[in-house]
């Protein structure tokens, strides 16, 4: 099979989904009256203003700065803490529940606390991106080494392997496929801890997308476009760079059954 | 209270010392519900430098165990285990084991595992291509070199698994029913393969194999152990003097298998009246 036909295969289900739903929206907005539900073309209009007036480019720029850096700040806390508690039993006992508790926390609860901590800041809304996404990180790499099949390291132990060179060479390789579906958890939890931050600390200096979600909530149409901008965002980093890291690490280990 | 074990262990440092031996080994295996068995019970036997030993025995008469901590990566419950008349700690190099699954590492290549085993005893990089490929030519993978496990068929896993454990060039090669999950053409191959490279040793490399199959026994070993059902326990020691390599269906061959046959069938027609209570 040629490589556009592959791609056409690939994409042609999700593209079809689109359609319908975009259908069934403009369909919805043309039977109802109420201006509330505006049509996929106004809405596409606004989203044209606002790249042309800059207002959706320079707030998206500024959310991926934020989320940049918050995604960093937790993948490091999460796999540090994750390796040291799945290297460690009686640490891993005693510190996994108060992870799995700031897990459990909606995200949205920490903004009033940021705001109490750090004010309406820059500070602020990235603190709530990083307490939504590193319990997550902490938690999926625990269990990425605890799912190590012992065999590996029994293997391994025989051909010569102990201490440090165990983990290098046996254990680390052995839990990257579940430490890779951490990341991408931690990426949407990242990426909606932040949103919820930039909607209630809408006052930070730097507008980024959440703050359009709020600062247009008369508009209704212009708050759809940024809306939709989140969401192509969200969806497009998580395909793209996590689906496909993931796909690329398991099929080389025969861990899809499509090869 | 004297010390039975001390007096049993047998002394270093002569010509005459046992590559392996054990010495009144008892292991216990945990069970699924958590339950320890007593697998193999009060076991002694020594296995010579470049000896090629079998255990025999019917499942769950413990001879996994006994080769597990040769291996050094299980404790016995009591009695000692050694090797080159020093009791074993741990696992090592010097001793490969090939397991019942091939358990190649699925992140890497053919070629990578058997690098990675050579790595590990620090072989200079510069060396490690040439010799990981010579070992992948000689078990006949040379062409999946670059292939990852999973893309190979299970009898070319465990191949690739013998090529692993032979890299480091041990001095002991443990088998834990490498072949009981082959058809039996890719079992049939892979007991050359290890005859091979048992012969092609010379008498460096003492090999020992633990099997429920009889006529594979047979066709490997110097000298088949037959253990009892579990608890185990040694029951008789056959020697096999045919001539290699050897085939299935050697004549000689055929004969001890007879007999052996007969003996576990006695054993486990005995089991079966003692746990019955007949």
């Amino acid at each position: 099979m040629s490589r556009a036909r592959r791609v056409a295969r690939e994409v042609a289900p999700p593209l079809a989904g689109i359609a319908g739903f975009v259908a069934a929206w403009a369909l919805a907005a043309a039977v109802t009256t109420t201006d509330t539900i505006p049509s996929p073309a106004d809405v596409w209009a606004a989203f044209v203003d606002g790249l042309r007036d800059g207002t959706l480019v320079d707030a998206t720029w500024r959310t991926l700065v934020r989320l940049a850096f918050s995604f960093t700040v937790a993948v490091a806390l999460g796999t540090g803490i994750g390796v040291g508690l799945a290297l460690h039993e009686f640490t891993r006992r005693s510190i996994r529940p108060l992870i799995v508790a700031l897990q459990i926390t909606p995200f949205v609860a920490w903004v009033p606390i940021a705001v109490i901590w750090f004010g309406v800041t820059e500070r602020a809304v990235v603190f709530v991106a990083i307490v939504g996404a590193f319990p997550a990180m902490t938690l999926a790499t625990i269990q990425a080494f605890r799912q190590v099949p012992p065999l590996y390291e029994r293997a391994g132990r025989t051909l010569g392997a102990s201490g440090w060179q165990l983990y290098r060479r046996i254990v680390f390789p052995a839990a990257l496929p579940g430490y890779m579906a951490g990341l991408q958890q931690a990426w949407g939890f990242a990426w909606k801890a932040l949103m919820a931050g930039e909607i209630i600390v809408a006052a930070a200096a730097s507008a980024g997308l959440g703050h359009l979600l709020a600062d247009r909530a008369g508009d209704v149409t212009a708050l759809l476009a940024a809306l939709a901008v989140i969401v192509v965002i969200g969806v497009a980093v998580e395909y793209l760079v996590f689906g496909r890291l993931d796909r690329s690490v398991r099929r080389r280990r025969g861990l899809l059954l499509d090869g | 209270m004297v010390d039975v074990t001390d007096a049993l262990v047998p002394s270093a440092g002569e010509a005459g010392t046992p590559k392996l031996s054990v010495r009144n080994l008892t292991v216990a295996r945990r069970q699924a519900s958590g339950e320890l068995v007593t697998a193999a019970a009060g076991v002694t036997f020594d296995v010579g430098r470049g000896e090629f030993v079998c255990l025999l025995g019917p499942s769950g008469c413990g001879k996994t165990s006994i080769l597990n901590v040769l291996a050094g990566l299980d404790r016995p419950a009591s009695g000692q285990a050694f090797v080159d008349g020093r009791p074993i700690t741990g696992p090592g190099p010097d001793r490969a084991v090939l397991f019942q699954d091939p358990a190649l590492f699925p992140w890497l290549t053919v070629a990578g595992n058997v690098e990675l085993a050579l790595r590990l005893i620090d072989v200079p990089v510069a060396e490690r291509r040439d010799r990981a490929r010579s070992w992948l030519a000689t078990v006949g993978l040379m062409r999946f070199a670059d292939a990852h496990p999973h893309e190979l068929s299970a009898g070319m896993r465990q191949r690739a698994a013998l090529a692993r454990a032979l890299a480091a060039d041990p001095e002991v090669l443990l088998g834990d029913e490498p072949f009981g999950q082959l058809d039996a053409q890719a079992r049939e191959l892979l007991q050359d393969e290890v005859q091979r490279a048992w012969v092609a040793s010379e008498g460096r490399k003492t090999f020992v194999f633990v099997t429920h199959n009889v006529r594979e026994a047979v066709v490997l070993a110097d000298r088949v152990l037959v253990m009892s059902a579990g608890p185990g326990r040694l029951l008789e020691e056959f020697r096999i003097h045919a001539p290699r390599p050897r085939q299935l269906d050697d004549a000689l061959v055929s004969r001890v298998v007879t007999e052996i046959h007969a003996l576990l069938m006695q054993e486990v027609n005995a089991d079966v009246a003692r746990t019955t209570g007949r």
